[in-house]
């Protein structure tokens, strides 16, 4: 093989070795539902259909923030089989917030801090099975907190 | 906002604790990450640009526990709490972000009781 052929071939692979973990991440991150500025696109965009409203979804946070940069929320979900749990914020710039994923025995459970750039309804959707189960809460935000 | 390390040694990225009550290990994340919206200005009106934690990923013992994937609308300096069922004393959690600039980071934690 000439020198010139080996080294384009070595250069080609260390490439293709290098962009891959790359682009495997970005393609594991839902671009179009987390920058759609309309809750029912991101819901689609997640695959979300035919929810059903259920109380065994659980969110704690508080019922007024005074500042809507940190509003802590607590999910858990009590529905047997909870795949994932997404939260989402009606009224902020770009809805969706965050969508988790539970495996190999992390229970459907999460504690984050989000932004809310107004008074708005916090939804929780959980995925069980093929199914998908809704609950929301309601928080009064006095400052916005979406710069 | 300081200087991420791309490797992911940054010690002080992240603060973390796994603590094991019961059957169940709390674990507990507390990431240093600015969390720009892109829509925020700076003093001179110009805008910041976005930065954010995309992806999360925890396991145990190497194995994958849970995967989030955030948008803007995680505070700054994220929070995390999840919880794992089946895990000892002395097992490693491992928990690693990744952000929407190529910036990663990664720590572990054993696994201790409350």
């Amino acid at each position: 093989m000439q020198r010139r052929n080996f080294l384009s071939l070595l250069f080609g692979t260390a490439t293709l070795i290098l962009m891959q973990p790359v682009n495997a991440l970005v393609a594991l991150w839902n671009k179009a539902a987390f920058e759609t500025v309309k809750l029912n696109e991101a819901t689609k965009n997640l695959a979300i259909h035919d929810e059903i409203v259920s109380h065994d979804i659980q969110i704690i946070a508080p019922d007024r923030a005074e500042n809507g940069a940190i509003v802590q929320v607590e999910v858990q979900s009590n529905i047997a089989n909870t795949e994932t749990i997404s939260i989402l914020v009606e009224k902020n710039p770009t809805p969706l917030i965050a969508h988790f994923k539970f495996s190999n025995g992390a229970e459907p459970f999460v504690v984050t801090r989000i932004k809310m750039a107004d008074t708005s309804d916090i939804k929780v959707v959980v995925k069980a099975g093929s199914q998908y189960f809704t609950h929301s809460r309601n928080v009064i935000v006095l400052e916005n907190g979406c710069g | 906002m300081g200087v991420v390390d791309m490797t992911g040694l940054n010690a002080d990225n992240m603060k973390m604790r796994a603590q094991l009550k019961g059957d169940v290990t709390e674990v507990k994340v507390l990431m240093s990450h600015p969390m720009e919206t892109g829509r925020k200005k700076d003093d001179f009106d110009r805008l910041i640009p976005a930065h954010f934690v995309q992806l999360v990923t925890a396991t145990l013992n190497g194995k994958t526990v849970l995967e989030a994937q955030w948008g803007t609308g995680i505070s700054k300096n994220p929070y995390l709490t999840f919880r794992l069922k089946g895990a000892k004393v002395g097992d490693i959690v491992s928990v690693t972000w990744h952000d929407n600039l190529g910036e990663t980071a990664t720590q572990d934690i054993v696994v201790t009781q409350a």
